[in-house]
């Protein structure tokens, strides 16, 4: 065969088809290895729900619980901190709640919960994900409306988890779905039926 | 091979004629190391490639003997890095070179860069090694980062999570990232498991195969020596260069005396100070991993700090990530950024001088920086630091063509 006899189209043709043929395969053989790489059936069992009893809880008081291997705070609010709610709003960078992702809709509201008493927000900042730290004393002496402080970085949040202006982390505590079994009980992780 | 061997029927060479006919053994040795023709004037700052190098093998060895006592799993990480300190023979001085050679291969390269940037080794025609050493530098930062996470230590899991979280900051893909370099929905077991994976499987087979190409790359176009001149240019009746002698038996020497030096230097650390004061290994770091309390302050190893005082320097999450990314980035484009002809600072004007001058202020300042709380003062000086770190490059097309340099010699030169 000379050179001239080539079929050039057609030898194109089969080039560019053998081509893409193998980068399908290739594409095709990559699905299982990188969805091996996802939480396994096993991690999302142990992300299961978990129920928290309210009963034990003072006002004034809040326990840290672990979701999904994450740090979730648990405050039962007294009246004076939620008064305080108001009075930083205009030092928040999103006091409404307006980022959706950051809550469910039952808790975009002034006290980012369900019930005003409790507050579940996740203990992990949104900044870089450190667990902040809780300081509830308000002490205007040093500008500080109560609430969380982040130690890495600096961010402030406050009693509803509500992160100031100005500091790293760009939106508010997550608020975890959740939903009260009894008065007493809550189910994080799950918000199925009523809120 | 004399015509009477021959004639006698002896074998042709023996034992590695029989060798080179099958594999390019002689050829390879005398292309790489017997008539590998460096300059003959290298000072010092030439002999942390070899240094490196060293690093990397004592690093392979130790790391290979940790995995046999390690498990790479959440109930027993932390125990086990005790058992191996505690119980088995020498386990100690292993687990130490380790983790001590961890910071002195950040140590070595880091002066193996700033050779670079001294003496314009980056500059045409060694582009491409200098793009594979950034590549080196990019897989070894993953590598320690990973390797930092196996003790399971409080710092080991913070400071992951803080790492981790920072791809969260991507938008659209950022959360589905995250969910799959963890493996699940916060550092876990099983995150702990495949960090084990990439730092003794995939990063250090990565590591080898790219220093490989380094080294390959170098030995085509030459090294560049401290006057920054071609060697290549004058070369004998013999086609030997005449300012190059052969990398075995003149470096080879020479280097032995630095590896000495840096093995006693090395030791120095391992045996009386291997968590220098904290610097090498953080003290939260001898507290198991706890997910429900953060330590009260926080910091990378030495050797992440200058880009981690960058993006703590910027208040906003999205901005500090890209300009994370971009510090660490910004010096793979050197080669394109100085447009200064001459190669080695000896030739080079004020401006490079003080530019590089500054620069090495800022990198250790913002390297300091970085292990400070981040109080509003040190926070003002990291920005302050972090302008002059991005000055110093994107600036540099512009001071390095003004630049007025000095008449660049034809052969190398000595100095007293």
């Amino acid at each position: 065969m000379t050179e001239d006899d080539l079929d050039r189209n057609r030898r194109h043709f089969l080039t560019v088809a053998t081509l893409a043929t193998g980068a399908i395969g290739a594409g095709m053989v990559a699905i299982p290895f990188i969805s091996s790489l996802k939480p396994s059936a096993r991690a999302q069992a142990l992300g299961a729900p978990v129920e928290v009893p309210l009963d034990s809880l003072q006002p004034g008081e809040m326990i840290r619980v672990l979701w999904r291997g994450r740090l979730v705070f648990v405050l039962r609010r007294t009246e004076k901190m939620l008064a305080t709610l108001s009075g930083v709003v205009g030092e928040l960078a999103d006091p409404d709640s307006e980022v959706v992702e950051q809550q469910p809709d039952y808790a975009a509201n002034e006290t980012r919960s369900v019930k005003a008493e409790y507050l579940i927000v996740e203990g992990s900042c949104t900044h870089l994900g450190c667990a902040p730290l809780e300081d509830f004393e308000v002490r205007p002496a040093e500008d500080w409306g109560g609430g969380f402080f982040c130690p890495c970085h600096g961010s402030k949040f406050d009693l509803a988890g509500r992160v100031y202006k100005g500091v790293p982390a760009p939106t508010n505590l997550r608020v975890p779905p959740h939903r009260y079994v009894r008065d007493d009980l809550i189910l994080i992780g799950q918000d199925t039926g009523a809120a | 091979m004399s015509r009477i061997e021959a004639e006698v029927g002896k074998p042709q060479g023996g034992f590695m004629k029989w060798i080179d006919d099958r594999f390019p053994f002689t050829k390879t040795m005398e292309h790489h190391v017997t008539k590998y023709y460096a300059s003959k004037n290298f000072n010092w700052w030439f002999v942390f490639g070899v240094l490196a190098f060293v690093v990397l093998i004592l690093q392979l060895v130790t790391g290979i003997f940790l995995t046999m006592n390690y498990k790479p799993a959440a109930a027993e990480a932390f125990a086990s890095v005790e058992y191996i300190m505690r119980d088995v023979e020498w386990g100690w001085l292993i687990r130490y070179m380790h983790s001590t050679g961890a910071s002195f291969f950040f140590i070595v390269v880091y002066l193996h860069m700033f050779r670079a940037m001294l003496y314009g080794s980056y500059k045409k025609p060694r582009e491409l090694i200098w793009l594979i050493g950034m590549m080196i530098f990019l897989v070894l930062m993953a590598e320690g980062f990973a390797g930092y996470l196996l003790p399971w230590g409080q710092m080991s899991y913070w400071g992951a999570q803080v790492i981790i979280s920072l791809f969260g900051a991507i938008p659209v893909v950022g959360d589905a990232l995250v969910e799959i370099i963890r493996g699940d929905y916060s550092i876990s077991d099983i995150t702990l498991n495949r960090f084990f994976a990439l730092h003794v499987i995939v990063l250090p087979l990565a590591l080898i195969g790219l220093v490989f190409v380094h080294i390959v790359a170098l030995h085509e176009v030459g090294s560049n020596n401290p006057d920054g001149i071609d060697i290549k240019k004058h070369k004998g009746p013999d086609g030997i260069p005449l300012d190059g002698v052969p990398f075995h038996p003149h470096h080879t020497s020479k280097d032995l005396v630095g590896i000495i030096v840096f093995l006693m230097i090395f030791c120095g650390v391992v045996f009386f100070a291997p968590d220098m004061g904290g610097l090498f290994l953080e003290h939260a770091n001898f507290e198991p991993a706890n997910m429900t309390a953060t330590p009260e302050h926080i910091a990378p190893v030495w050797y992440y700090t200058p880009y981690y005082a960058i993006l703590r320097a910027v208040p906003d999450k999205l901005w500090g990530f890209i300009l994370f990314v971009l510090a660490v980035a910004l010096p793979i484009f050197l080669p394109w950024l100085d447009r200064c002809r001459v190669k080695s600072i000896r030739y080079r004007g004020w401006m490079y001088k003080t530019a590089l001058s500054i620069f090495v202020v800022t990198f250790i300042a913002l390297g300091w920086l970085g292990l400070q709380a981040a109080t509003p003062t040190y926070v003002m000086l990291a920005r302050f630091f972090s302008v002059l770190y991005f000055a110093f490059f994107l600036l540099m097309p512009f001071y390095t063509a003004m630049d007025k340099t000095k008449p660049v010699p034809d052969r190398v030169v000595y100095h007293d």
